[in-house]
């Protein structure tokens, strides 16, 4: 909290002396009065000031005197000058004076709710009230001014408008930070409330963050409404495991249960912000869990002991040709754990983390241009940028604190944001974005285009997942950053990918950054496993793995979280599991347990410990909230599969072993540049699309508050494309294509040419399900007739 | 008796201590004839408003006193279709543990609607551990005459504000008619 305000400020080197509370202080031209005593451990007290919100002298709490001004000033929005003299509350019986009326005048309409108010207990106006205030009221008035309360702002946070003291932080938030202005203070005086226009909800999706940095009980949450009180909980330091921004976050439990979660002040990552999928989506650590291992025995799963369940996986899987499938979630070690297993037990490189549209570009760019780069592009090179290129990445929606920081670097040192992807979309705007939108398959000839804007600046190309799906873009993302010296970063969207990345998940690449081509590495690998040699074959994807089963060239799978209607071909998908002997590795039911012959549950995120690698390749590790947990981590049950099958196999699999491991295999050779593809366009209408933040993701299950916060799932085309295939505006679209129909209304908006924008995975818009096809395929529309609701 | 034998003098103070009136308390028949002071610290009680409806909260604030964390509590919200409590938070999950508790009485102090107070009951004692974690079933106050058994409404056209300034004196019919669909 008490970092300064003005990141400015600190770099300027010319310091300016004052004298506070008679003390002389030497503080760098610009520091706040406020900062600068507390520097000299005076802790002058304040609502609406916050070192990383602009200073608006809402509250009136921080009053001091300052000589030669005639009345006490406002601490937090005043700079020190040089030869400044403040006396504050600690000398000044004016500024005590001061700041006792106006917490005086606080109070005065401020319920008695202490008790029942979730703040209760960690508030800064009950601890001030405590500190600064009268102990007695003399507002013998009568009645407080009364609100009906609690108002909804949106699903997810609750007003009581009684509390609150007008100091415009949660408003500076949704203006400054977020970038989402709709939340403002309406009416004047003793009536003035924080609101939306006309009511609507506050659309934000950092909405939670306005509740804790409420410095009242004003703003609460409704999933956490009187579910426990600030001494019960025991909090841990986590890592969020929602998306790869790698977010340091509070996990609150009481008695073995999460109550809540909030962001952690990280100054490096995510400042002290996250998402709101980040704060509220933990109930998925608690639903469908499965509590012992499974067998299936003619059709029907039944209740094994573990000797039993690993001993039928170990034999299930002995001299079989395996594939390894643990989508993008796993902690680093267990994906490390994961990585050896394949090579050493089941002697194999058919092993892929990206249970999503991939490509063997996007392998080989993962692999010669990314795996073992290290921190090469952080979120303060993205402050300090002069532009930041956006590729088939749309970062409010799919690194949400990527887009708050590069909000932060637009507003604050000018960065220009210049954005390639198939549609506009509101995060772009609040990044003021240059928009190039091109059709899904032209994105690598837009980016080519570029070069004349990035030469000779400090700029930076980040790449999301979705540039897997369109053929070329990532050798032109590539060429454009060798050709300008432009920074190139990938940002995946799920907590694990980069992790699985340098864990060396992919059919072409071993751990720690090592190429599978590479005969040195190789050695390097087999030496640090013990074994004389590594398969040399470069393995199949996942979707190859998939076609291999059905073709009866695989009769097994291990696979780990993964949901099978992440990817457009899932019924090859279930087809091939079906066939197949399948160990499945889950805390949770899921489509791959429907067809598991063995399941082995495995502990969610909160009671593993292990790291995660962000999209800077920033190890964010963390221990388990819930420690008291008995559940296992994958990389345990790899290694009594293994022992079962009597290879030797990681020291017992304890994540810090593994950690140690994989940190020893880290290469830094630079590797050769990857292979050049060219883009391929499809003719007529394609599909593009992205999955927004908060959606039907099954990591969001069970949260009913934060779903109902989702944008509401349109389709989306220009004007010329909805002339040229007859859809209005408003209107329900049909999509047709050959795995089936999907009917969504139909919006005109900023999208390329012959591209018809949806929502991946939303409510009534899940093409991938429907459709069966992803982003880049052909599909036909015609007009449904109007949209009634 | 000064000079009798000591053997004499020790069996006249048992023959004479026949003739006395007894000190013996005859607990557990008799303990009516010897109550505890009136501010003794014995079992607590949750108590209630004069409608039925409860007092507590919900709100922690006897745990959070509570120097033997002896008092577990869970709050949760009111709803319409099932209120217990005045305003919108409740005590859902109320228990003492008297293994624990050492009947200081900060808890009482500490309530903030004088949901929790004492009573005189100081027959604490059992055979198990678990018996001894009162739940909040064992510590309720019971139902008087006039009182309508929650959930039901608050009286009708009042708000928790004048519960707590003592504006409410029994149940109504409306409240009595709700508390027995229930």
């Amino acid at each position: 909290m008490t970092v300064t305000a003005n990141s400015n400020a600190s770099n300027q080197t010319e310091l300016i002396s004052a004298v506070i509370d008679g003390i002389e202080i030497r503080v760098p031209k610009g520091t706040l009065i406020i900062r600068a005593a507390e520097q000299l451990g005076n802790q002058i007290p304040r609502f609406c000031d916050h070192p990383s919100l602009a200073p608006v002298a809402a509250c009136r709490m921080c009053l001091v005197e300052i000589d030669g001004m005639p009345k006490p000033q406002p601490s937090c929005a005043i700079a020190l000058t040089d030869g400044m003299v403040v006396k504050t509350q600690q000398s000044s019986e004016v500024a005590a004076q001061a700041q006792a009326g106006v917490m005086e005048f606080l109070l005065l309409n401020h319920p008695l709710d202490c008790p029942v108010c979730d703040k209760g207990g960690e508030c800064p106006l009950q601890n001030q009230a405590m500190t600064n205030g009268r102990a007695e009221s003399r507002f013998e008035e009568g009645t407080k001014r009364l609100f009906e309360k609690p108002i909804n702002i949106n699903s997810e946070i609750l007003l009581d408008r009684e509390r609150c003291v007008s100091c415009a932080r949660c408003t500076r938030f949704a203006d400054e930070i977020a970038g989402d202005p709709t939340l403002e203070l309406l009416e004047r005086g003793a009536h003035q409330q924080v609101g939306t226009a006309d009511d609507r909800p506050f659309e934000s999706y950092f909405g939670g963050n306005t509740i804790q940095i409420c410095p009242v009980g004003a703003l609460t949450s409704a999933t956490y409404r009187f579910r426990s009180r600030p001494f019960d909980l025991i909090s841990h330091n986590t890592i969020c495991e929602h998306c790869s921004s790698g977010c340091s976050t509070r996990t609150d439990v009481r008695r073995g249960k999460i109550m809540r979660r909030l962001a952690s002040n990280d100054p490096e990552v995510n400042e002290e912000w996250n998402c709101d999928k980040g704060r509220f989506a933990f109930t998925h650590t608690v639903i469908d869990r499965i509590s012992t291992p499974l067998i299936r025995e003619n059709g029907e799963l039944r209740a094994a002991s573990w000797p039993e369940a690993i001993s039928f996986a170990a034999a299930g899987l002995k001299g079989k040709r395996a594939g390894v499938l643990t989508g993008g979630r796993l902690p680093q070690e267990d994906a490390y754990a994961f990585a050896r297993f394949a090579r050493v037990v089941l002697n194999t490189n058919n092993l892929d983390f990206r249970n999503r549209t991939s490509s063997d570009e996007e392998a080989e760019f993962l692999a010669n241009h990314i795996a073992g780069s290290g921190l090469n592009v952080s979120y303060r090179d993205l402050e300090t940028a002069d532009v930041v290129v956006l590729v088939a990445f749309e970062p409010e929606n799919e690194s949400p604190i990527v887009q708050l920081r590069l909000r932060k670097a637009v507003r604050n040192n000018k960065l220009k944001v210049i954005a390639v992807d198939s549609a506009a979309a509101p995060g772009h705007e609040k990044l003021s974005a240059e928009l190039h939108l091109a059709k899904p398959g032209t994105e690598a000839a837009a980016l080519s285009a570029l070069s004349d804007k990035l030469k000779g600046r400090n700029a930076i190309v980040l790449v999301g997942e979705r540039a897997a799906a369109s053929a070329g873009l990532l050798s032109a993302a590539v060429a454009l950053s060798d050709a300008t010296a432009a920074k190139l970063a990938w940002v995946p969207r799920r907590a694990g990918e980069r992790g699985a990345v340098e864990a060396g998940l992919l059919p072409n690449l071993l751990p720690g950054g090592r190429l599978l081509s590479d005969a040195t590495d190789r050695a390097a690998v087999a030496a640090e496993w013990n074994v004389q040699q590594l398969p040399t074959a470069i393995g199949l994807d996942q979707k190859g793995m998939v076609q291999a089963a059905n073709a009866a060239k695989l009769d097994a799978f291990l696979v780990a979280g993964v949901d099978v209607t992440d990817v457009a071909y899932h019924d090859d998908f279930k087809a091939a599991l079906a066939k197949t002997f399948v160990v499945s590795l889950e805390p949770h039911y899921s489509s791959v347990t429907d067809y598991a012959d063995v399941i082995l549950p495995v502990g969610v995120i909160t009671e593993r410990e292990g790291s995660f690698v962000d999209w800077e390749g920033r190890e964010r590790s963390f221990t388990a909230a819930m420690h008291q947990s008995l559940a296992l981590s994958d990389a345990r049950v790899l290694h009594l599969i293994a022992n079962e099958l009597g290879i030797k196999f990681a020291d017992d699999a304890k994540s810090a072993a593994l950690h140690k491991s994989l940190t020893e295999l880290k290469s830094t050779t630079k590797k050769p540049a990857m292979t050049k593809v060219s883009a391929v366009e499809s003719a007529g209408l394609v599909l593009a699309g992205l999955r927004q933040l908060i959606d039907n993701g099954s990591l969001q299950n069970g949260e009913a508050h934060l779903a109902a916060t989702a944008r509401e799932a349109v389709a989306k085309v220009n004007a010329k494309t909805a002339a040229d295939h007859g859809l209005i505006d408003g209107n329900l679209v049909v999509l047709e294509a050959p795995g089936g129909t999907l009917v969504i209304p139909v919006e005109i908006a900023a999208v390329a040419d012959q591209t018809i924008w949806l929502p991946l995975n939303s409510d009534g818009s899940t093409p991938l399900i429907n459709l069966g096809i992803t982003i880049g395929d052909s599909v036909s529309v015609k007009d449904a007739g109007a949209y009634v609701v | 008796m000064a000079k009798a034998p000591q053997v004499i003098r020790g069996f006249w103070l048992t023959f004479s201590a026949m003739f006395r009136k007894p000190i013996t308390e005859q607990y557990p028949e008799e303990k009516h004839i010897y109550p505890p002071q009136p501010r003794f610290h014995g079992r607590h009680q949750l108590n209630r408003y004069p409608d039925g409806l409860e007092k507590c909260i919900g709100c922690e604030l006897c745990a959070w006193a509570c120097p033997a964390d002896a008092i577990y509590v869970e709050g949760a919200d009111n709803t319409e279709e099932a209120r217990f409590s005045p305003g919108e938070r409740f005590g859902k999950v109320y228990q003492i543990n008297y293994l624990r508790c050492i009947l200081c009485g900060l808890c009482i102090e500490a309530c903030p609607t004088r949901a929790l107070t004492m009573t005189n009951e100081y027959e604490l004692a059992d055979n198990s551990r678990a018996k001894l974690i009162y739940e909040k079933q064992d510590l309720l106050a019971p139902l008087l005459p006039g009182m309508a058994q929650p959930p039901h409404q608050m009286v009708e056209g009042l708000t928790d504000r004048d519960y707590y300034s003592g504006k409410v004196t029994g149940a109504t019919p409306a409240q009595i008619l709700e508390s027995e669909q229930e």
